[in-house]
C-alpha cells in the first residue's frame, strides 16, 4: 500500500464512498423506479469511475464500467424500465467493480477474475425489451457467486459461500418477483443468510436487498473491507469537530484550574498527576486541533487557472509559483481567507502585472510571475502574494485620493508612503485607468482588509514602483485557543493576546520621570530611540481620570503592543503570567465595545476579558490617522486645521549651542551611531544601518567636517524610509515639543526663526534639507 | 378550561414580578462577577456558570429603579434567550406560582415608557400584581 500512487488511493477512497453510495442509490431506485435525478446520479458515479478507470490504465474495470454506463443511458433517458434483473445485474457490477479496486489496493493490479458473464449479461438487458424483464435464467445469481468466490477464496473464507440461504434467498426472489406486496416475507426468507459467517453475510443481503431487505447491510459491510484503505480515513462532520474543540477548550480550563488548585497542595502525588493531567490535555488539544488542519493549498489550488483565465483574458502571460503550500491552518480560517486570496490574486494579475509589450518594453521578462508563498511564523501563519509588475503608483494613489476629495492636497504631501499605500485599502478607492469586468471598481480591497482582521490577521502592502508588489498577510494559526499576557488594571484581570506582544518594559520610579517624555499632555516613552505613545489602560477602560502630565514616581509596566503598522505602550498596573486561553465570544449586549475580542475563563475561575488590541489602539488613537478621522465624516479641513495649527517639533542643538526644530513627523527615527562606524564614500560619509547604507550629513557646519578618531556616540535624525534614509548628526536632542506654528509666522528679519520654549529656535525643512545634500534620494520617490 | 401556566417569581423593590418557568434556566445565589468597563451601566459583570461565561444584567437598572441599598447581595435568575443565557440580577426570588389564564390582563394604557415596553401584562393575584416580563426584551440591546 505504500507503493501506491497518491492519485490512485484518492481514487479508491472516492470510490468506495461512490460504491456505497451506488449501492443505496440503486437499493431506494427500485421503491421509485421512475426517479430520474436519482438514475442521473447513478450515471454520473459510473461515468466518473470508468472515466477515471481509463485514466489510470485499468482496462478490465473500465470496460466494466463501461457497459454498466451502457445500461443506464436508456435507463436515465426512460426508455428503459430498471427492473429487479437490472437493479440485480447493476449490483454485481458494483460488487464486481468493489472486488478489482480490492485488487488494486493489495496488488496494484485488477486481479484475474473473468467478468465476461457479467459483461455479457449487462449488454443483454440493455437489449432486452420491456417483456423479457422476468428473467428466464438465472446467470446473475451464478455470476454473482463466481465473483462472491474470488473475493472469498482471498479471505480464506471460501466455505462460507454455499450457505444456503443464499440461494433459497435468491429463489424467492425470483419467485416472488411479481409480489411485491410479499416484501416483508422475503425480508424473513433473507434473515438467515444475514446471520450466515460476514463474507458470505454481505453478499446475502445486498442480494436479498434487491428483493426488498435493505437494513442489514450496513452492519455487515464491515467484515471484507475492516483493513482497507477507506477505513483509514473517515469523513466527520464539521459541527462535531466544532463541539470536540469547544470541549477539548473546556478541558483546557479545567486544567488550568486544577493545576493552579495543585500548586498550593504539597501533595506530590497530586502534583505528579496534575502534571500528567497538563501533559494529556496539551497533547489532546494538539490532536484535536490538527483534524481541523488543512493545508493552504486547499485554498490555492483554484488560483492558477483563475490567473490563466484571467491573463488569457487580459492578453497578459503570467506564471504562477507557490512556495509552501503544505504549510497548515485551521479549516474555519481556511475558508474565510479564500475569497480574500482570490481578490487578491485577480488584482495582481489585473492591476499588477503588465502586458507583453510593456514588460519587455521595461526590460523584463514578458512573462510575469506571481508567487504565492506560505510559512509559519511564530505562532501565526504568513501568507505571501508578491508579483513582479508595475507596482503601485504612490503619486497616482495621492492624486486619486486628492480628487476624490478623501484627503487634502496638503495631507497628501505631507503623508508617508506607508499611508499613502494604506490608501489603497480604502472603501470605493481604486486607481485603475477603467474600470474591466475584473477589478478597478474601487470594491473589494477594503472587503479584503476588513476579512482579514475580522479573522484576527492584517494585511501589509510593500510596493516598488515599477518593480512589484508583495502583500503580506498574517493570521492566526487558530481561533479558539490562543496565548495570552494577562495583566492587571484596577484590580481586575485582561487578556492581551499574544500574537500583538512585542515586549514587556518595567521602569522603576526613577527612570519613568526621566525617560517618559509629553508630547502636549500625551506622554511618550524613548525606547531605543523610537517614540513609543503610552496608553493607559485603566484611563482608556474609563477606570479612572486621564493622569495628564502627573506621573508619580510608581513603577511603571509596560507592555509593547502592535497594532496594524503602530506600536503603542500599554501600561498597566502588574502583569501576572502567560496562559492558554479559551475565547468565548461577548453577549450581544457587549459586542458593541471594540476594546473587547471575548471573554475567557481564567485558572481560579474568574472571568476576564480579552482585550481587542486594534480597537484598543482606535479607542486611544493610536491608530487615528488622516484618513480614519476623514472616514468618520469629521471634514478634513477641521482636521487639517488641527494639523497645522499645532505641530510636534523636534528640537536639537546641532552642536555649536544654538537650537535647531524640526518637525516631528518628517523624522523616522533616532539614532545613535559611534564615531568609529563611520566610514567614508566618495565625499559621503556613511555608516551600515539596517542592512543599508546611509550618508551622513552634518548639520551644524553644513558640510563634511571630519571627526576625530575618539570613539565618541553620535545622536542621529533618520530621514526617510529604509533603503533611502540619510542620517542627520546633531550636536544632542534637546527635546520634542508641542508648538503653535500658525500663530508665530517667524521673525520678518530672520524667517524661519521661532522663539520656542523661550530659545530663539531655526526650523528646518528636512527634505529640504536632504534634496540640498544628497538628491539622489529623491530620484525614485519623486518619480 | 382555561390553561394553567407556571411562574417563576421574584421581587424587586415593592414590585412582584415573574418569568415563564419554561424560560428560567435556574436561580442560583449571588456569584463572584468580573465588571465590564464601557458597558452600558446595565451590565453588572460577566460571570462564570459552569464554564459558561453569563452577562448578568441589573434588572433594577433595567427598569429605571433606584440601586439597592445594598443590605443583601442580589440574586440571579438566569433565563434563557435568543443571545444565549443571561443572568437578571433581582432583589429576592418568590415561589413558583401556578396562574390560571382568565385572570391575565394586558398592562393599562397608563403605563408608559420602559415599563410598557419590558411588561407584557399582570395577573390579578389576591391582594397583588403578578408583573410578567417580556425576557427578550429586557436582555435586548436597547438601553
Amino acid at each position: 500500500m505504500e507503493g501506491l500512487d497518491e492519485v490512485i488511493k484518492e481514487f479508491l477512497v472516492e470510490s468506495h464512498e461512490s460504491l456505497d453510495q451506488l449501492d443505496r442509490d440503486l437499493l431506494s431506485l427500485e421503491d421509485t423506479p421512475d426517479d430520474r435525478e436519482r438514475l442521473a446520479s447513478i450515471f454520473r458515479t459510473v461515468h466518473t469511475i470508468k472515466g477515471t478507470a481509463g485514466f489510470l490504465a485499468l482496462p478490465k474495470l473500465e470496460r466494466l464500467a463501461h457497459v454498466g454506463e451502457n445500461l443506464l443511458v436508456p435507463l436515465r433517458d426512460g426508455e428503459l424500465e430498471l427492473s429487479h434483473d437490472m437493479a440485480d445485474s447493476l449490483l454485481s457490477m458494483v460488487d464486481a467493480i468493489r472486488a478489482m479496486l480490492g485488487h488494486i489496493e493489495s496488488d496494484g493490479a485488477e486481479g484475474d477474475t473473468d467478468y465476461a458473464h457479467l459483461i455479457e449479461r449487462l449488454e443483454e438487458l440493455r437489449h432486452a425489451t420491456a417483456d423479457s424483464l422476468i428473467p428466464t435464467s438465472t446467470p446473475p445469481a451464478v455470476e454473482s457467486l463466481t465473483i462472491t468466490g474470488e473475493i472469498a477464496a482471498s479471505d480464506d473464507l471460501a466455505e462460507s459461500i454455499d450457505a444456503p440461504g443464499h440461494v433459497d434467498d435468491d429463489d424467492t426472489h425470483f419467485e416472488l418477483l411479481d409480489h411485491v406486496e410479499h416484501e416483508e416475507e422475503i425480508a424473513l426468507h433473507a434473515e438467515p443468510s444475514t446471520t450466515a459467517p460476514q463474507n458470505s453475510g454481505r453478499r446475502a443481503s445486498q442480494r436479498s436487498g434487491a428483493g426488498g431487505s435493505r437494513n442489514s447491510s450496513d452492519s455487515s459491510d464491515a467484515g471484507e473491507r475492516s483493513n482497507s484503505l477507506v477505513d483509514s480515513t473517515v469523513r466527520i462532520d464539521v459541527e462535531i469537530l466544532d463541539k470536540l474543540m469547544n470541549l477539548v477548550g473546556e478541558l483546557v480550563l479545567s486544567r488550568n484550574q486544577i493545576v493552579q488548585f495543585s500548586n498550593s497542595f504539597q501533595d506530590a502525588a497530586m502534583i505528579a498527576a496534575s502534571q500528567r493531567l497538563n501533559l494529556i490535555t496539551t497533547e489532546l488539544q494538539e490532536s484535536v486541533m490538527k483534524t481541523r488542519m488543512q493545508p493552504i493549498r486547499n485554498a490555492w489550488s483554484k488560483l492558477p487557472r483563475v490567473v490563466r483565465d484571467l491573463s488569457a483574458s487580459c492578453g497578459k502571460r503570467v506564471e504562477v509559483r507557490m512556495k509552501g503550500a503544505e504549510t497548515e491552518l485551521d479549516k474555519t480560517i481556511l475558508e474565510a481567507i479564500k475569497d480574500p486570496l482570490t481578490h487578491i490574486v485577480r488584482n495582481c494579475v489585473d492591476h499588477g502585472i503588465e502586458s507583453p509589450e510593456t514588460r519587455e518594453a521595461n526590460g523584463k521578462s514578458p512573462e510575469g510571475t506571481l508567487c504565492l508563498r506560505a510559512f509559519h511564523e511564530g505562532g501565526q501563519v504568513n501568507i505571501e502574494i508578491s508579483d513582479d509588475g508595475a507596482g503601485i503608483n504612490l503619486d497616482r494613489v495621492r492624486a486619486k485620493a486628492v480628487e476624490k476629495g478623501v484627503i487634502t492636497a496638503e495631507q497628501a504631501a505631507a503623508m508617508s508612503d506607508r499611508e499613502a499605500t494604506n490608501l489603497i485599502l480604502l472603501p470605493g478607492f481604486s486607481t485603475a485607468q477603467k474600470v474591466t469586468n475584473v477589478s478597478g471598481r474601487g470594491v473589494g480591497m477594503d472587503v479584503v482588509k476588513t476579512n482579514i482582521e475580522r479573522i484576527g490577521g492584517n494585511l501589509e502592502i510593500n510596493s516598488a514602483y515599477g518593480e512589484g508588489t508583495t502583500l503580506r498577510i498574517k493570521i492566526p494559526l487558530t481561533l479558539a485557543i490562543v496565548p495570552a499576557l494577562i495583566v492587571k488594571t484596577g484590580g481586575d484581570q485582561y487578556a492581551s493576546p499574544q500574537v500583538s506582544l512585542l515586549e514587556l518594559v518595567r521602569l522603576d520610579g526613577t527612570r519613568a520621570k526621566d525617560d517618559i517624555h509629553f508630547i502636549h499632555d500625551a506622554p511618550v516613552y524613548r525606547l531605543r530611540g523610537n517614540l513609543l505613545p503610552l496608553v493607559y489602560l485603566d484611563e482608556q477602560l474609563e477606570l479612572r481620570e486621564p493622569r495628564l502630565r502627573q506621573i508619580c514616581d510608581e513603577t511603571i509596566n509596560i507592555v509593547v503592543l502592535q497594532a496594524e503598522d503602530r506600536q503603542f505602550g500599554l501600561v498597566v498596573d502588574g502583569i501576572t503570567d502567560t496562559q492558554e486561553i479559551v475565547v468565548k465570544p461577548l453577549g450581544r449586549r457587549l459586542k458593541g465595545i471594540s476594546t473587547f475580542a471575548g471573554s475567557t475563563i481564567m485558572g481560579d475561575g474568574s472571568v476576564a476579558l480579552i482585550l481587542d488590541v486594534i480597537g484598543l489602539a482606535q479607542k486611544a488613537n493610536v491608530l487615528t490617522e488622516r484618513r480614519d478621522q476623514t472616514l468618520r465624516g469629521q471634514s478634513s479641513d477641521a482636521a487639517a486645521e488641527r494639523l497645522s495649527a499645532l505641530q510636534s517639533l523636534l528640537v536639537v542643538d546641532p552642536g555649536d549651542g544654538s537650537r535647531v526644530a524640526m518637525p516631528l513627523s518628517t523624522v523616522s527615527r533616532l539614532e545613535e551611531f559611534l564615531t568609529t562606524d563611520i566610514e567614508r564614500s566618495g565625499h559621503f560619509e556613511v555608516v551600515q544601518y539596517r542592512g543599508h547604507i546611509m550618508p551622513l550629513v552634518r548639520l551644524g557646519s553644513g558640510g563634511m567636517a571630519s571627526y576625530d578618531q575618539v570613539e565618541e556616540r553620535l545622536p542621529v535624525v533618520v530621514y526617510g524610509s529604509d533603503k533611502k534614509s540619510v542620517g542627520i548628526v546633531v550636536g544632542r536632542i534637546v527635546d520634542i515639543v508641542q508648538h503653535d506654528l500658525s500663530q508665530d509666522d517667524g521673525d520678518a528679519a530672520l524667517p524661519g526663526r521661532h522663539v520656542i520654549q523661550g530659545r530663539v529656535t531655526e526650523l528646518i525643512d528636512l527634505e529640504q534639507l536632504v534634496r540640498s545634500v544628497c538628491p539622489s534620494i529623491f530620484e525614485h520617490s519623486a518619480a | 378550561m382555561t390553561s394553567k401556566q407556571s411562574y417563576c417569581t421574584f421581587h424587586l423593590d415593592d414590585l412582584y414580578f415573574g418569568i415563564a418557568v419554561s424560560q428560567v434556566q435556574e436561580v442560583i445565589r449571588h456569584q463572584q462577577m468580573t465588571r465590564v468597563p464601557l458597558a452600558p451601566p446595565v451590565v453588572r459583570g460577566l460571570m462564570n456558570l459552569r464554564g459558561q461565561i453569563v452577562t448578568a444584567l441589573d434588572l433594577r437598572r433595567r427598569l429605571g429603579l433606584p440601586d439597592a441599598n445594598g443590605e443583601r447581595p442580589p440574586m440571579n435568575v438566569v433565563v434563557r434567550t435568543s443571545d444565549g443565557s443571561v443572568s437578571l440580577l433581582v432583589d429576592r426570588i418568590g415561589d413558583v406560582l401556578e396562574t390560571d389564564e382568565a385572570d391575565f390582563e394586558l398592562p393599562p394604557e397608563t403605563l408608559r415608557g420602559v415599563h410598557r415596553e419590558l411588561i407584557r401584562g399582570a395577573f390579578k393575584l389576591q391582594g397583588r400584581l403578578l408583573l410578567i416580563l417580556d425576557t427578550e426584551r429586557v436582555v435586548d440591546q436597547a438601553a
